[in-house]
């Protein structure tokens, strides 16, 4: 089985928001949530970067760590997901997650949050695979189908990599050799405690 | 003159060399076509840590909260809550159990001791005071069991009824944990209201804990209504039931006051703050049930024995019998016929 990562390589990274784009139509997300954003750094300086982020699907997963009702699991392809209808919306993944990635709708007073909604690398929940409750609570599962997730699929300058870890690494590397630099993968080393050495 | 000049042009060379070595960074070298790195200046990962513990920037949806791209303190956060909490928040608790299990069984219960004043009644607490303490103290203890769940609900409860039913226990203690919070607020401050006027600390205090409050010799020490024990009780209340507010209604309005670092060491605070007040809650229900006869009519009546109230806190009842000799301090029926 594969180890599924995300990949933002930053120096094709134009912040055009498509990813988040196509992140919140495939999957119906609701209004106030992202599972994914562009965040620019050094915005108008010089120097400025944009970074695609996401759930990282992080090795050891802080958020599964702290969970209080264990509501997190990972699949055999290393997606770290979570089930809403154990989730009570506490809201410490959210204090753990190095990347900001739980989302909570807001439900009712006392800034009391609903179920935890989350990056899922569009493979679904632990619903059955591809049915109407599983897209109603998760999105779709593109995964299910043979496809990887659509925010890097549709990046228009594959600046955002999903797949395998390794592959990506490898594809990475090639681009970095092919052109003379790179500014290295983003979140690496906080999710999965490694770096891509070129 | 050849040589030294040849050797200073290599000297100058490595100087030279060795100086681009330390200034350029890695990634600032052309492509192998000779192109410059468009982004040669740009920021990276290293260099952002290296300036500050988190990275952030900007982002183009309403979310403040999703401009930051890194933050490691969540490592942090996890290893205090899972590594450090269950083993602090056990000890504190079992540790006073187990104490209190150590007192009953050498000391044993504090017994009533029996005089001709014995079956007389004074009021003690009034219907007001009584509501606040009972108020406060349900509150505290779903409040507490609920906090509790955060900890060791899913060590200790969820193998024993299944992930679905712990859950679902989970869901409505939370919401427990956070309506209930509010009456318990209000309960501080009413107690702070009503009792704060007998827990000012004074030279009788000093007296009753150098004679270890009557718990180590035979003889009582003067008290007034509060005994110095019952003050720290009070104080102790008071202090923690504000610090647990504050932290508990910062975590009630998520990242209003503060930002996420923020929000980590506020439950840090809350949390740590509750298995102490727990623990040492557990003592003051001990003293005033199970460790002391006589001691629970206070709170449950209201009214408590007149022997019982001679012994423990004389100069009140010396004060009280002054200034209501036969009136409505003294309990229905029970006034001896003088």
């Amino acid at each position: 089985m594969a180890r599924m990562k995300f990949l933002c390589d930053a120096d094709r990274c134009i912040e055009c928001n498509a990813c988040v784009t196509a992140c919140k139509n495939e999957h119906e997300v609701p209004w106030g949530i992202n599972r994914r954003r562009v965040i620019t750094l050094n915005d108008g300086k010089p120097g400025e970067r944009s970074v695609s982020m996401a759930c990282m699907h992080c090795t050891d997963a802080p958020c599964a760590a702290v969970c209080p009702v264990n509501c997190f699991y990972t699949t055999a392809d290393a997606v770290v997901l979570h089930s809403k209808d154990l989730c009570i919306g506490c809201g410490y993944c959210f204090y753990a997650c190095p990347f900001g990635a739980p989302q909570y709708p807001r439900v009712g007073n006392f800034g009391s949050r609903g179920k935890m909604d989350k990056c899922t690398y569009c493979s679904g929940g632990p619903e059955a695979d591809l049915s109407t409750i599983e897209y109603e609570k998760y999105g779709s599962n593109r995964l299910a189908e043979g496809k990887l997730p659509l925010c890097a699929e549709m990046c228009s300058t594959k600046a955002l990599l999903a797949g395998d870890g390794e592959m990506i690494a490898q594809i990475y590397k090639e681009r970095v050799i092919k052109r003379g630099y790179g500014s290295g993968a983003w979140g690496w080393k906080t999710a999965y405690r490694e770096t891509i050495a070129i | 003159m050849r040589q030294p000049s040849h050797l200073g042009t290599l000297a100058m060379a490595a100087l030279v060399w060795a100086s681009v070595g330390l200034t350029q960074p890695a990634h600032a070298v052309n492509a192998p076509d000779g192109a410059p790195n468009p982004t040669a200046s740009s920021v990276n990962e290293d260099l952002l840590f290296r300036q500050a513990p988190t990275i952030g920037g900007r982002v183009s949806i309403p979310d403040a909260k999703a401009a930051n791209l890194i933050q490691p303190q969540g490592r942090e956060w996890r290893d205090f809550r899972e590594s450090w909490l269950p083993w602090i928040g056990g000890l504190a608790i079992l540790g006073m159990i187990a104490a209190l299990a150590l007192f009953y069984f050498t000391r044993g219960r504090i017994r009533l001791e029996h005089s001709e004043e014995s079956g007389r009644k004074l009021l003690r607490f009034n219907g007001f005071e009584r509501f606040t303490h009972w108020m406060t103290a349900t509150c505290f203890i779903v409040l507490g069991l609920s906090g509790l769940n955060y900890i060791f609900g899913k060590r200790l409860l969820m193998p024993l009824i299944g992930p679905d039913a712990f859950a679902a226990l989970s869901q409505w203690a939370k919401y427990a944990h956070v309506y209930l919070a509010w009456p318990f607020m209000l309960g501080v401050v009413f107690m702070l209201v009503v009792w704060v006027r007998d827990n000012i600390p004074n030279r009788i205090d000093v007296q009753w804990i150098r004679q270890g409050g009557g718990f180590l010799g035979d003889q009582h020490p003067h008290a007034e209504r509060f005994n110095a024990g019952q003050k720290v009780v009070f104080w102790m209340v008071i202090g923690f039931g504000f610090a647990m507010s504050a932290t508990g209604l910062v975590m009630l309005f998520p990242f209003a006051a503060t930002d996420i670092n923020g929000m980590q060491i506020v439950q840090g605070v809350h949390a740590l703050i509750g298995v102490v007040f727990i623990a040492a809650i557990l003592a003051h229900i001990y003293i005033g049930s199970l460790g002391m006869e006589g001691a629970y009519d206070a709170m449950g009546s209201g009214e408590v024995d007149l022997a019982w109230a001679k012994v423990h806190h004389d100069l009140w009842v010396k004060e009280q019998l002054a200034k209501t000799a036969s009136g409505p301090q003294l309990g229905r029926g029970q006034v001896p016929a003088e």
